[in-house]
C-alpha cells in the first residue's frame, strides 16, 4: 500500500509539472521554471516561520506570491537593460539564497532541512495522513497534488485556446485583444503552485526535471499540442512507477531516480523517435542515398 | 569573537583568502560569459558537477578535492555536450536542452549521493557539503588548490584578453583574423567549468551560478569598457566573498556561500538603482526630463506651425491661438496642452492674449526658440528626405540638433534646400537672428 | 480632439513612435479610404512594420490617435484582421495547418467558446482559397515557406475582418504563393474590404496596389498609386538607393524634377 501512494504521489507531481512544462518549453521559458523551482524557498521557508507548520493553504499562497514576484522581477530587470538569461539567474540565486539563510538560521525550530529541499521527502508520504473526524482520508500530498493538478486541468483546460495561441503566436493574440500578460501570469502562478505543492515530495530542485524532461520528450513525439500535454502526463507516470523500482532496487533517492528515469525516456525518444529521433532521420538520408545511387 | 581576533584566527584567514580568491576569478570568467549570452551555462555547469564528484568518490574512495576537480570536470564537459548534441540535432530549442541537462545531471547525482550514503554512511561527509557550500570547512590544502587554479585561469585570461574579447564580441570576425575561435570557445568553457568547480566546495552547486552571474552583471552598469568590466567583475566578486567570510563568522548558524551571494545581489542592486548611466533612477529622472522636453518643444512647433498657417491664409495674421487649435495642431490633450503652456509662461517664452486670456501667443524669445526648433526640425526632414544629396556629410542621426553638425558651408546648401521645398521656416523674431553667426541654443528647451 | 469620419476605415492622427531615444516614426497623420488596396512603401529600417504595430497597439506610440471607422481602436478591436511576419512565430510549434487557421476564430469566439463546427468548415474553406486545402492536416514546421504565409493569410481570412494589415506576405514566397496572395487581395478588396500591405518591392507596387503610403521615418505621400507613385516622391522615400530599382519601373515622372528615372 504504501508503495502505491508513493508512486501515486510521484505520478501527481510527475503529471501537473509535465502538463505545465510544455507550455513553458514551448514558450521558451524552461529556465524561467527552473528560476521559479529554486525562488519559492523563501516562500516556503516564510510560510513556515509564520505557521509554525506545514499550513498548506498558507505554503501554497506564500509560494504563489513569491513565484510570481520572480517573474516579475525578473521581466523588471530585463526591461531595465539585464540580458533575459542573466535576469534569471541573478534573481532566483538571490531569493534561493535567502530560503538556504532562512533556514539555516531557523530551521532547527521549523522542522525544515535542507536536505529535504534537496531530496524531498516521498518516502514518508504514506505516514502523513489526512485526519478529518478522526477518520484517514489518505496521504495529505496527495490531496494537495491532486487539487492542484485538477485546478491546472481545469484553468488550462477552460482557456486552453487562449494559452495556445499566446504561446504561438503573442503578437496576434494582442491584435485580437486577449490579455497575453494576464496569461502569461496566471501560467507562472500554476508552476509556482504546481512547484510548491511538489517541493514536500521531491524537492524543490527536481521539480524544473519534471517540468522540463517528460514534455521535451513528448515535443519530440508528436505534433499535436494535445497529444503533448497528454504523453507528458502518461510519461511522468511512467517515470514515477520506473523510478520507484529503481530507487527501491539502488536503496537511494526516489526524487533522483525518477530523474534518471526521465533522463533515459528523453534519451530513447531523442534516439529514436519515429519522426525526430537521430536514428529515424539518419535512416532517412540513408535511404534517400541508396535511392540515388 | 570580534572582528581583530576573527581576523587572526588562521582558519577564517585560510577561508577568507579562498573566498577571495573564488570571487576574482568566477567574477572575472563570468563576464565573458555573460558577453557570451552564456550566463545560465554556469548554472547548468555547476549542477553537473555533483555526479561527477560522487562517482569519483565512488571509484576511488578518497576525498581529495584534486580527484574531486577531475570528476566534475569531466561531467561538467559531458553535460556541455549533451547540450550542444539536443539543439543541434532536435528541434528542442536551448533554454530547454540547458533546463534538462541540468536537472538530469543532478538527479543522477543525487541518485549516487544517496546510494552513497545509505551504503556507507560513515564515510560520506564530505559529499552533501558540495549542495550548499561548507566554507567554514575549508582546510589550508583546499585553499593551496583554489589558490593554484584561480591563478591559472587569471594568468590565461590575462595573456588571451584580446583573443577572449574577440570571442564574445564577434566570434565570425575572429575567426576571418585567423583566430581559433572554437578551440578558444572551448577554453573558455573549460576555465568557467573549472571556477565553477573550485567553487562548489564554498558556495555548493546551486549558488554557484551566482558567483559567475551577478559581479558581471553588476560591472556591466558602472563600464562600458571590457578591461574595466572585467577588472570590476572580479573586484565585486572579491568584495562580496569577504563580506559573506565575515559576516558568516559573526552570526552563528550562518551559512558563507549564500551570504556571499546575497552581498553580491546587494552590489547589484544598488548599481540597478544608482548607478549614473543605466541605473533606474537616473533614467527615470532622464526619462521624465526628455519627456517633458519634447512635450513643451511640441507645444512651441506647434504654436509656430499654426501661426506660419495663419500667416499664409490670412492677409493680417492672428497672432494668439487657442488651446484647442494647438491641441488638434499636436495631436494632444487640451488639458496638456494647457498644461504646458503654463510652464512656458513661466520660463517667458509664450504670452496669453490681453483682450482673451484663452488664447495663446508668442513673445519675442519664445519666438525665437521656437524659429530653431522649426528650422532644426526642417532640417532633419530634409536630411531624411534628400539623404542622397547630402553625401559627404558626416550626420549623427541619434544627435537632437543637426546644426552644430554642420559647417558653414554645408548649412548654407542646405537652408537653400530648404528654401527650394518651401519649407523654410517664415517667421523671424525680430531680435537680429543671424544664421551666419549662428551659435547652436545651447539650452535648447530644457525643462 | 477632432473625432475622425465614421466612414473612414482608418484615420491616425500624430502617430510618434520611438524606441529608446530615438524616433522611428515622426508624426504620421493619414486617412485611408475604404475599399482600397494599400501599398505601404518604404526603403529598410524606414518604420513601415512600426506603423501597422503601432496603429494596433502592439508597439507602445510615444502619441497619436487611431480609429477605425471613427472609433477608437480598442472598441473595434473585431473587424481588424493581422498577418504577422512569417519570422515572428515559431514553426515547430506542435500543431496543423488547420488548427492555425482555426486560431483566426479566436477573436470572434470570445473567451470560453470553443470553435464550432461551422468554426472549423469556414476555416477549412479559408484554407482552400489560398489553395492549401489539402494541407489541411500537415505540420506546420513541414510546410514551405510560400505555404507557411498562404496558412497565415488563410488565418487572416477566418478572422472575416474588415480592414487588414499583412506584414510582408510577399517576402520570400514562391510565385504560386504570389499569385494566390494577389487573387486574394483582390477578392477581399471586391468585397470591399480594406487592406494595408507592408510591401518592400518596387517593381511590383503599380500591379499590386491602387493605393500607396510613402514612409521615411514620416509621411512622404499617400494617395492613389497614379498620383502618389511619382519619381519625386520615390526620391524623396528613397534617396540615393533609388538607381537600385532599375528601369522597368513605370513610374509617373513630374516634369520639374531632376533625377527622373526610365
Amino acid at each position: 500500500m504504501n508503495s502505491f501512494w508513493i508512486i501515486l504521489t510521484g505520478s501527481l507531481v510527475a503529471a501537473t509539472c509535465g502538463f505545465l512544462g510544455c507550455f513553458l518549453i514551448l514558450r521558451r521559458m524552461a529556465m524561467l521554471g527552473d528560476a521559479i523551482s529554486h525562488a519559492i524557498l523563501p516562500g516556503i521557508a516564510i510560510a513556515f516561520l509564520l505557521t509554525g507548520g506545514r499550513d498548506s493553504i498558507a505554503m501554497l499562497v506564500g509560494a504563489a506570491v513569491i513565484g510570481l514576484l520572480t517573474v516579475f522581477l525578473i521581466q523588471l530587470f530585463h526591461q531595465s537593460g539585464v540580458k533575459s538569461d542573466a535576469a534569471i539567474g541573478v534573481t532566483f540565486t538571490a531569493l534561493f539564497a535567502i530560503g538556504v539563510v532562512l533556514i539555516s538560521l531557523y530551521g532547527s525550530h521549523i522542522d525544515l532541512d535542507l536536505d529535504c529541499v534537496l531530496y524531498g521527502e516521498i518516502a514518508y508520504v504514506p505516514w502523513d495522513t489526512l485526519v478529518i473526524n478522526g477518520a484517514e482520508w489518505g496521504p495529505r500530498a496527495v490531496w494537495g497534488l491532486g487539487i492542484i493538478f485538477i485546478i491546472s486541468l481545469l484553468v488550462v483546460g477552460l482557456f486552453f485556446k487562449q494559452f495556445k495561441i499566446c504561446t504561438f503566436d503573442p503578437a496576434m493574440a494582442a491584435a485580437i485583444g486577449i490579455p497575453v500578460a494576464l496569461f502569461h501570469y496566471l501560467l507562472m502562478g500554476l508552476v509556482s503552485m504546481a512547484t510548491v505543492a511538489s517541493f514536500e515530495s521531491v524537492g524543490a530542485i527536481l521539480v524544473v526535471a519534471m517540468m522540463v524532461v517528460p514534455s521535451a520528450t513528448a515535443y519530440l513525439l508528436t505534433d499535436r499540442l494535445p497529444v503533448m500535454l497528454g504523453l507528458s502526463m502518461l510519461i511522468g507516470v511512467l517515470c514515477s512507477i520506473l523510478g520507484y523500482s529503481l530507487a527501491t532496487w539502488l536503496d537511494s533517492s526516489i526524487a533522483g531516480s525518477m530523474t534518471v528515469v526521465a533522463g533515459l525516456l528523453f534519451l530513447i525518444s531523442f534516439l529514436f523517435s519515429p519522426r525526430y529521433g537521430l536514428v529515424s532521420k539518419w535512416q532517412v538520408r540513408r535511404q534517400i542515398k541508396l535511392e540515388l545511387e | 569573537m570580534n572582528w581583530l581576533q576573527v581576523l587572526q584566527d588562521p582558519n577564517t584567514q585560510w577561508v577568507l583568502a579562498g573566498c577571495i580568491l573564488l570571487g576574482i576569478s568566477s567574477g572575472v570568467l563570468g563576464s565573458f560569459a555573460f558577453l557570451r549570452g552564456r550566463s545560465l551555462m554556469g548554472d547548468a555547469l555547476a549542477h553537473a558537477a555533483l555526479p561527477g564528484v560522487c562517482l569519483v568518490f565512488l571509484l576511488t574512495g578518497s576525498k581529495s578535492i584534486g580527484f574531486f576537480l577531475v570528476g566534475a570536470a569531466i561531467s561538467g564537459l559531458l553535460a556541455t555536450y549533451c547540450i550542444t548534441m539536443i539543439t543541434k540535432h532536435s528541434r528542442i530549442k536551448e533554454d530547454t536542452a540547458l533546463a534538462l541537462n541540468l536537472s538530469v545531471f543532478f538527479g543522477i547525482g543525487i541518485v549516487l549521493l544517496t546510494y552513497i550514503q545509505h551504503s556507507d554512511s560513515g564515510n560520506q561527509s564530505g559529499l552533501d557539503k558540495f549542495l550548499f557550500g561548507q566554507a567554514a570547512s575549508l582546510v589550508g590544502s583546499d585553499v593551496n588548490t583554489m589558490i593554484a587554479v584561480s591563478s591559472v585561469l587569471l594568468i590565461i585570461t590575462a595573456l588571451l584578453f584580446k583573443e577572449f574579447k574577440l570571442l564574445s564580441f564577434d566570434q565570425g570576425f575572429g575567426k576571418g583574423l585567423g583566430f581559433p575561435m572554437g578551440f578558444l570557445d572551448g577554453l573558455l568553457m573549460v576555465m568557467l567549468l573549472m571556477s565553477v568547480v573550485i567553487g562548489l566546495q564554498a558556495v555548493g552547486v546551486v549558488l554557484m551560478a551566482a558567483m559567475l552571474i551577478t559581479p558581471a552583471v553588476t560591472a556591466r552598469y558602472w563600464t562600458n569598457k571590457l578591461s574595466t568590466m572585467v577588472i570590476l567583475s572580479g573586484l565585486f566578486g572579491a568584495l562580496s566573498g569577504a563580506f559573506g567570510t565575515l559576516l558568516s563568522t559573526q552570526i552563528q548558524n550562518l551559512p558563507t556561500g549564500p551570504i556571499i551571494v546575497l552581498g553580491s545581489t546587494t552590489l547589484f542592486l544598488f548599481s540597478l538603482l544608482f548607478s549614473p548611466k543605466r541605473g533606474i533612477l537616473f533614467r527615470f529622472l532622464r526619462f521624465m526630463q526628455v519627456r517633458k522636453k519634447v512635450l513643451h518643444q511640441d507645444i512651441l512647433r506647434s504654436l509656430y506651425d499654426v501661426m506660419e498657417d495663419s500667416k499664409k491664409e490670412n492677409s493680417i495674421p492672428a497672432s494668439f491661438f487657442s488651446v484647442e487649435r494647438l491641441a488638434i495642431k499636436s495631436g494632444k490633450q487640451a488639458q496638456t496642452v494647457e498644461k504646458a503652456l503654463r510652464t512656458l509662461l513661466k520660463k517667458g517664452w509664450v504670452t496669453q492674449d490681453k483682450e482673451d486670456p484663452q488664447k495663446w501667443g508668442f513673445n519675442q524669445k519664445g519666438l525665437h526658440v521656437a524659429h530653431s526648433l522649426v528650422l532644426n526640425q526642417r532640417l532633419w526632414d530634409l536630411f531624411q528626405m534628400h539623404e542622397q544629396n547630402f553625401h559627404g556629410y558626416t550626420i549623427d542621426q541619434s544627435e537632437e540638433e543637426i546644426i552644430p553638425q554642420l559647417n558653414g558651408v554645408q548649412l548654407e546648401m542646405m537652408l537653400k534646400e530648404l528654401e527650394h521645398h518651401n519649407m523654410t521656416p517664415t517667421l523671424v523674431a525680430i531680435q537680429s537672428y543671424k544664421i551666419a553667426n549662428h551659435t547652436p541654443d545651447q539650452g535648447g528647451v530644457t525643462a | 480632439m477632432g473625432i475622425a469620419h465614421p466612414d473612414l476605415p482608418l484615420s491616425i492622427r500624430d502617430i510618434t513612435v520611438a524606441y529608446q531615444k530615438k524616433p522611428v516614426l515622426r508624426h504620421v497623420s493619414l486617412d485611408i479610404p475604404e475599399g482600397r488596396l494599400i501599398g505601404i512603401i518604404g526603403p529598410n529600417g524606414a518604420g513601415k512594420s512600426t506603423l501597422i504595430k503601432s496603429i494596433q497597439g502592439l508597439v507602445p506610440a510615444a502619441s497619436g490617435q487611431v480609429s477605425i471607422y471613427g472609433k477608437p481602436f480598442k472598441e473595434q478591436r473585431k473587424l481588424i484582421g493581422y498577418v504577422p511576419q512569417r519570422e515572428s512565430v515559431d514553426w515547430d510549434f506542435p500543431t496543423d495547418a488547420l488548427d492555425v487557421v482555426l486560431m483566426g476564430r479566436y477573436g470572434k469566439l470570445g473567451w470560453f467558446k470553443r470553435p464550432s463546427k461551422r468554426d472549423k468548415e469556414w476555416a477549412m474553406e479559408c484554407l482552400s482559397k489560398v489553395g492549401m486545402a489539402d494541407y489541411s492536416n500537415r505540420q506546420i514546421s513541414q510546410l514551405s515557406g510560400g505555404q507557411q504565409q498562404r496558412v497565415f493569410l488563410a488565418r487572416a481570412l477566418a478572422q472575416e475582418a474588415q480592414i487588414y494589415f499583412m506584414d510582408e506576405p510577399f517576402a520570400g514566397v514562391d510565385a504560386a504563393t504570389e499569385k494566390a496572395i494577389i487573387q486574394l487581395l483582390n477578392d477581399l478588396k471586391a468585397q470591399k474590404k480594406t487592406v494595408l500591405v507592408v510591401h518592400h518591392d518596387l517593381q511590383t507596387v503599380t500591379e499590386y496596389f491602387d493605393y500607396i503610403v510613402m514612409i521615411n521615418k514620416r509621411l512622404i505621400a499617400a494617395g492613389p498609386t497614379e498620383e502618389v507613385f511619382t519619381s519625386d516622391n520615390l526620391q524623396k522615400t528613397y534617396g540615393g538607393r533609388l538607381q537600385f530599382i532599375g528601369e522597368h519601373t513605370a513610374v509617373h515622372t513630374d516634369t520639374n524634377k531632376k533625377g527622373a528615372l526610365v
